[in-house]
């Protein structure tokens, strides 16, 4: 018998994907390597196909009736317990931040710790967002005319390449803040058509994805209904397509599209007049973002109410 | 096994020894082979394992299509809703003409006249629930009056319930009369589909038994449920009456449909069933005159599938009826 205690194992974490409130590997069973800047192994990562995201838009329209008809405050709750949760996993989230972007710590904590903090800023908004979008119009006639902001439905989301958190949360907070779901898309930039996918892996921006695979799984213990948001890791430009032409997809943001992906996805969305949200420069994403956001998912309903006395009878309210 | 292609009236022959008396039918269906439930479920499982893709995907979707008898049992019924079911099941999708009709609406005895009209000329044929549905629990004349209503009304298909408190408590030769009676009120005119309640039979002997019971009464087809139970149709309980209906024209020549009904959505399930079908029954089956679909959302998702597969676009319930 040695008395040498043999050297302990790591147990590997298997990333997956994020459908339904459920973590599923992806249904085409493919995964690729993630890897650090410096090119060493950290995990594999789910490569979803179109069935994955056909899947995960099934969940997000399933959710989109409890989550928008939840009232604005209790978005705001679950939102902000969303920023509590990842305030427990901090470390494991600039760890990741750090590997993903070759960040140094320090720089990783500060995404990190501005990523928590918008999803507070987007709390805080659930509830006023009506006030400064919607509100009562004055018309030329005995009527009240009010205006409501309301979600568009389904969201699909091309989370920013560069930015694989604070990014990732800048774009997603807001759009199920006002009461969307959202198929999250979490990989980087599109490859070349011509790439083959042994080079898209070899390059660095495939790293991302752990992130928000990771964010998933804070979604999922925060009170976050399942189906409002979905995550999908691998090639943006496979899973955007069919995403972009999902005729039960109501919107589609492109933050993490080319110019070259951005076109052929805006021009696959016309078909069912999507909501498109073009891809916009950002330099830093941790400048305070504004409702533009908010505002480029939501519908605006309005109302007319008649005032004063209705009909011969002259009977009034 | 016979050497020769036995008729109908030979086959009449081959087992009308079996229902001469009560004893005699309990004794021929406690001696069916016990199922072995394991072996069952797992063969169902692994048929619903196969990957039908492109053109035999479109051919398995046209064909579900046309086996669905589209279905609307609810107190909440309105001659509107029916005529609207009507529409749709002549012209599933209208703005694809080259969709097929569904092979018939299923709806209420009262409602057999508003729904003939509503499919009137295109091939779609009525079917009407009966004989107390969906539990059965009626005296036998009135089970009766129901039928007659319905065949009146010019019902195609008349589907009845068993007696599942008699065929559970043994009485398997009261279960085996209504049906012929019941058989007889539909006439020449109407094919008489045979509802087992699977969920309420407790075990897969019991389906078997059941199964047997309602083909040596005449069923032109034998269907698992109603819909109203929490357990309808399954691939293993509708795997097992496709192995009845088989083993039934083995011996006597007579060919019996099979209707599972309830639970199944989405046209990955419907597949699935062809699959069984056709493994297990054969092609003759793959026919809406030999196998159908009760269902009333599935059709929605095959829609939608078939669009997909035209398109190359995911669909979506914006595209198709609410109903």
């Amino acid at each position: 018998m040695s008395d040498r205690t043999p050297e302990r194992l790591t147990v590997f974490k298997t990333y997956k994907l994020y459908v339904g409130g459920k973590f599923p590997r992806s249904e085409s069973g493919r995964v690729y390597e993630v890897t650090d800047s410096k090119g060493n192994w950290l995990a594999n990562a789910p490569l979803s196909s179109r069935k994955d995201a056909r899947d995960a838009v099934v969940a997000a329209r399933k959710a989109f009736g409890g989550w928008s008809g939840a009232t604005a405050y209790n978005r705001g709750q679950v939102l902000y317990r969303v920023a509590e949760m990842l305030e427990g996993r901090r470390e494991q989230f600039v760890r990741e931040v750090a590997e993903a972007e070759g960040l140094s710590k320090a720089k990783a904590a500060a995404q990190v710790d501005a990523a928590i903090d918008r999803w507070v800023w987007y709390a805080g908004w659930t509830d006023k967002i009506a006030q400064v979008v919607g509100g009562g119009n004055p018309v030329a006639g005995p009527f009240f005319n009010l205006s409501s902001p309301e979600p568009t439905g389904v969201v699909a989301v091309l989370a920013p390449q560069k930015s694989s958190f604070l990014g990732l949360v800048s774009v997603l907070a807001p759009v199920i803040a006002t009461g969307n779901t959202a198929v999250v898309i979490a990989d980087e930039r599109a490859p070349l058509p011509a790439l083959s996918l042994a080079e898209v892996l070899a390059t660095s921006d495939v790293r991302a994805p752990l992130p928000a695979l990771s964010l998933a799984e804070v979604l999922a213990t925060s009170d976050v209904p399942g189906g409002v948001v979905n995550v999908l890791s691998g090639r943006t430009a496979e899973i955007a397509a069919p995403l972009a032409a999902h005729q039960d997809v109501n919107a589609i943001d492109l933050a993490g599209a080319d110019e070259a992906l951005a076109k052929e996805l805006e021009i696959a969305a016309a078909d069912n007049l999507k909501r498109v949200l073009r891809p916009q420069p950002v330099d830093d994403w941790s400048a305070t973002p504004g409702t533009d956001r908010m505002t480029a998912f939501l519908e605006t309903k309005t109302v007319w109410h008649p005032t004063g006395s209705l009909g011969a009878s002259g009977s009034s309210y | 096994m016979p050497t020769t292609a036995p008729t109908a009236s030979a086959a009449a022959h081959v087992l009308s020894d079996v229902t001469a008396s009560d004893a005699a039918l309990r004794r021929f269906l406690h001696g069916l082979p016990g199922v072995d439930a394991v072996g069952l479920e797992a063969r169902a499982a692994s048929l619903g394992t196969r990957s039908i893709k492109t053109t035999a995907k479109a051919y398995a979707i046209d064909l579900a299509i046309s086996m669905v008898d589209l279905t609307t049992l609810e107190g909440a019924d309105t001659p509107g809703k029916v005529r609207a079911l009507g529409a749709k099941a002549v012209h599933p999708y209208p703005t694809d003409r080259t969709t097929p009709t569904t092979a018939a609406v299923c709806v209420y005895p009262d409602m057999v006249a508003v729904a003939k009209e509503a499919v009137a000329g295109s091939g779609v044929k009525v079917a009407s629930v009966a004989t107390a549905f969906p539990a059965g629990r009626a005296a036998l004349d009135v089970k009766l009056a129901d039928v007659r209503e319905a065949v009146a009304a010019g019902a195609d298909e008349i589907d009845m319930v068993i007696d599942r408190g008699a065929f559970l408590a043994g009485h398997f030769m009261k279960v085996y009369d209504e049906i012929v009676a019941v058989k007889e009120a539909c006439g020449t005119s109407a094919r008489l589909k045979v509802i087992f309640e699977t969920g309420e039979l407790s075990t897969y002997d019991n389906i078997r038994r059941a199964s047997w019971l309602g083909m040596l009464a005449g069923a032109d087809f034998i269907k698992t449920s109603t819909g109203k139970v929490a357990v309808n149709a399954t691939p293993a309980n509708t795997l097992l009456m496709l192995q009845a209906v088989r083993d039934f024209r083995a011996q006597t020549g007579i060919q019996v449909g099979v209707k599972p009904a309830g639970g199944i959505r989405t046209s990955k399930d419907a597949i699935k069933f062809l699959v069984l079908v056709n493994e297990t029954a054969g092609e003759d089956w793959l026919d809406n005159h030999w196998f159908r679909f009760g269902a009333s959302s599935l059709l929605n998702d095959l829609l939608m599938q078939r669009q997909k597969l035209a398109t190359g676009r995911y669909s979506g319930p914006d595209y198709v009826t609410v109903d």
